[in-house]
């Protein structure tokens, strides 16, 4: 009996989460594509497609784990779901009964499928949920939350009708989304102009109108002078301005010493052309995207530089304009209100241990600071924290500073890894649950929230293929054995979905069809006369009082980078089409065949300095840690900079594929476990020295 | 020739190698052979630009077959209906006459059958009236799966098109 289907649903191979079609043949995976009703053709990024070969990978937890030998010895006893819930259940009764439930945290890697693992939070009483957010988008988010009361995510980019797009190190045609990547290409093919400014070529400078070399660090200084032309020559879309800038007068005093000369100095960028660009961008007004990034982990003062971008959109007008940034619409335009999981639990009152809203008032504790934690372990202070669940995510792989977290955790109580993937984190864990895979289950009801919002749901394609169990599964047993039962009343996955959807006249079977629910047939644009930020004064903060009177200036004075010291270079980071978020790609059978390792980019002057040839095997090394990586020269990437991707130098053996290939990144960002005023980890403040092996 | 072309704008196209991975995904392949390739040329300076250029290359399913002369025992076959070369693996002897004779690199060596195997058009999916998959799944939709006869005509109206634009410039 040869029985076919297609099951509609939401990719996970990266953060995207795209929309995916799966065809099935008698229970087997055969294809992932792209949904056709959301993309208009099976597009699907290779990290999409290659989610079959993730799937029917062997190298991956199979069964729940208890570390059966020191803590990242590698050896494991197996266990039963009943006896690692029990297990689970009195350790954290015991520290619950001790020390409170807020001893207990949880990071991941933030998005709408976190649902569950807030409401466990919530049930048991801990306000210490973090995401990875740290060493990825808080400087944007928090940035953009002072501005105009915006997370990074919470606006869209008009892309297609964008006619100015100025993109700050944004690799957006390899660091990819399908959908974005099509909107993109879709932009520049119909004429609208690129221009794009990073310390290295990319595939998206190759697309590009214009394509700037800067000096590493000086991004801020650009901005400032962009909006130092665009206000002294009143180039700004007064209307818009007028009606919703607080701090113009404010704005164009700080503004006046940064000239396009004196940025030129900074930058490398010759004055006319930033000047040009200036012009440029307000020819096109409000058609144009300042765009502010993605991982904005980069510098300390990366708050200010993406301060400054959000003004120069605001200066643009550009905030609710065709082609420029839209405020995303959820279901709630549309007259539909979805319920979230989360909102059976009462809110957490508790002090976070991290200090975000309250030390740090101007940092939204909805992302975190999870770099704060092992210091918060160690010291105890404000309060102790004795359990930590690393969910789907893996700080020892991504964050910086690995002894420190190792240390710390060595005064946990308790680690428990859950992942699709055997993590480094998971290598140093207590306990392993392997979750059921993006194909394997179930997840909560998402908006798809944008100019046309939709409703989506990752639905279960085949049954799970190891002894695994999905989140809704994990923490509602979980719940259930610590007396928090009734946070979690459904019984299945589905009857959380309907629950969700009770009122608006949807229910699960209405995702069989396409896998997601249009609510609009025409895009929503709000009123551009009546529009409401949701900052204190409603408006677009350039002057924030909120931040003036937690002690933090609204707009800091630019600082100079610290300077590259002699033979040494600046370790700068990025990811392409076949690889992001390692631990889900970096060992992929087809991903890994066609990007094996990563190898450190330098400019030919540095090679000629230090007698490096084209594919020489070196050792960098920084503050007393090294790795090994080769060498490949090209003479389209800043002096000081030393390029690699991220996600490489797995050490964890089980991963055959990926195991010891190329070099770690994280691991030579050595010291950068530091809290800057955006809430991020300065991670591009590294300087590696380099020596041929 | 078979009667069909698979054409690639390359201003959309981005190197993403989507569609290798949807290839082998749909064909099975162990890793090593590649049915279809992106191969990444440049940067080059253009206009103070580095540009690149990503050249995807699949079987051509020519109409005189070197492939198909240098394979001696007729495992290398054309489909009659619409020209598409593909290999009748058991016919195939592994000899790899076919990968010496073909100018462009395309039959591959299966590690795992000891044979040869090569780009087939996906000619499961077109008999079932759908695209090849690295058309298919390409990111951008940078691949046309099409016809001589249309792609020509294509050309020629975007061609057109293009004059148009110019059309101040011309009646001036």
């Amino acid at each position: 009996m040869n029985e076919k289907k297609v099951v509609y649903s939401l990719c996970c191979m990266c953060t995207g989460r795209c929309p995916i079609m799966v065809e099935v043949e008698n229970g087997v995976i055969k294809h992932i594509w792209g949904n056709p009703y959301v993309f208009g053709a099976k597009s699907l990024c290779p990290r999409g497609a290659a989610g079959v070969a993730f799937e029917y990978d062997n190298e991956r937890p199979q069964y729940p784990m208890i570390r059966d030998g020191e803590r990242g010895s590698g050896k494991w006893r197996r266990v039963s779901w009943e006896e690692a819930f029990d297990f689970l259940a009195d350790k954290f009764k015991k520290i619950i009964e001790e020390y409170g439930a807020k001893a207990i945290a949880l990071s991941d890697r933030g998005g709408p499928h976190t649902e569950l693992h807030k409401l466990f939070l919530r049930a048991l009483g801990s306000p210490n949920y973090f995401t990875h957010h740290a060493t990825c988008s808080n400087s944007v988010h928090n940035a953009h939350m002072s501005v105009a009361g915006h997370a990074r995510n919470t606006v869209g980019f008009d892309y297609k009708n964008c006619k100015y797009l100025v993109v700050f190190g944004r690799n957006l045609l390899e660091s990819l989304i399908t959908g974005e990547a099509r909107n993109v290409i879709e932009m520049i093919n119909s004429g609208g102009k690129l221009v794009y400014i990073d310390v290295r070529w990319t595939y998206t400078a190759s697309k590009a109108y214009k394509f700037f070399i800067i000096n590493p660090g000086t991004d801020y200084a650009l901005a400032l002078a962009l909006i130092n032309v665009i206000v002294n020559q009143q180039l700004y879309e007064a209307d818009f301005v007028n009606r919703y800038v607080i701090g113009l007068k404010y704005l164009k005093t700080f503004i006046q010493p940064y000239t396009p000369e004196w940025a030129a100095k900074e930058t490398g960028i010759p004055a006319e052309e930033i000047r040009r660009m200036a012009y440029e961008a307000a020819e096109n007004k409000p058609s144009v995207i300042f765009h502010p990034g993605w991982m904005t982990a980069w510098y300390s003062q990366d708050f200010y530089f993406r301060r400054a971008i959000y003004i120069l959109n605001a200066l643009m007008g550009s905030y609710e304009a065709k082609g420029g940034i839209f405020i995303s619409k959820g279901a709630g335009d549309c007259g539909v209100k979805i319920k979230q999981p989360t909102s059976i639990a009462p809110k957490v009152t508790e002090e976070r241990c991290d200090g975000a809203g309250t030390e740090y008032p101007w940092i939204k504790g909805q992302w975190g600071m999870l770099q704060r934690l092992p210091e918060v372990i160690e010291t105890g202070q404000p309060y102790p924290i004795k359990a930590y669940i690393a969910m789907r995510h893996d700080p020892l792989a991504s964050m910086p500073d690995l002894e420190t977290w190792i240390k710390a955790f060595e005064k946990l109580d308790l680690v428990v890894a859950i992942d699709v993937n055997w993590s480094w984190t998971s290598w140093y864990a207590d306990i392993i649950l392997p979750e059921a895979t993006y194909l394997e289950r179930t997840d909560n009801v998402i908006e798809r929230k944008g100019l046309k919002p939709q409703l989506a749901l990752r639905q279960k394609v085949i049954e799970p293929r190891f002894d695994a169990k999905s989140r809704f599964q994990i923490f509602k047993t979980l719940a259930e054995k610590l007396g928090k039962g009734e946070y979690f009343p459904w019984r299945d996955e589905i009857e959380m979905v309907n629950w969700q959807l009770e009122g608006t006249g949807f229910t699960f079977e209405d995702f069989a069809k396409k896998g997601i629910i249009d609510l609009t047939q025409e895009p929503i644009w709000y009123d551009r006369k009546n529009l409401k930020f949701n900052t204190p004064s409603g408006k677009i903060e350039v002057f924030s009082e909120a931040l003036e009177n937690s002690g933090i200036p609204s707009l800091s004075p630019y600082e100079k980078p610290t300077p590259t010291p002699e033979g040494h270079l600046r370790l700068i980071t990025g990811k392409v089409a076949l690889h992001t978020q390692g631990r889900t790609t970096s060992n992929n059978l087809y991903l890994n065949e066609l990007c094996p390792e990563n190898y450190l980019y330098i400019h030919p002057s540095f090679a000629k300095k230090q007698g490096l040839k084209e594919g020489d095997l070196v050792e960098i090394s920084n503050n007393g840690v090294s790795q090994k990586i080769r060498v490949r020269i090209t003479p389209y990437i800043h002096p000081e900079i030393g390029f690699m991707l991220h996600g490489f130098g797995d050490p964890v053996p089980v991963r055959t594929r990926s195991f010891g290939k190329g070099a770690s990144d994280v691991v030579l960002m050595k010291g950068q476990l530091k809290v800057t005023v955006g809430g991020n980890c300065p991670l591009f403040e590294t300087f590696i020295k380099i020596d041929k092996i | 020739m078979s009667q069909y072309l698979i054409t690639q704008n390359y201003k959309k196209c981005i190197g993403c190698f989507a569609c290798v991975v949807h290839c082998k995904i749909e064909n099975n392949l162990p890793v090593g052979p590649r049915f279809c390739d992106i191969l990444p040329v440049g940067p080059k300076e253009i206009n103070g630009v580095p540009r690149i250029i990503f050249v995807y290359m699949n079987c051509f399913h020519c109409e005189e077959a070197f492939c198909m002369k240098a394979c001696p025992t007729g495992a290398m076959t054309k489909r009659v209906k619409d020209g598409i070369v593909y290999v009748r693996e058991d016919l195939c002897i592994g000899c790899k006459s076919c990968i010496k004779a073909c100018p462009w690199g395309i039959p591959q060596w299966n590690p795992n059958s000891r044979k040869v195997f090569k780009c087939h058009l996906c000619m499961h999916r077109l008999d079932r009236g759908e695209k090849p998959a690295c058309v298919e799944g390409c990111t951008t939709s940078c691949l046309n799966f099409t016809k001589p006869e249309e792609a020509t005509a294509n050309i020629r109206r975007e061609y057109a098109e293009r004059i148009a634009e110019n059309l101040k410039a011309i009646l001036r």
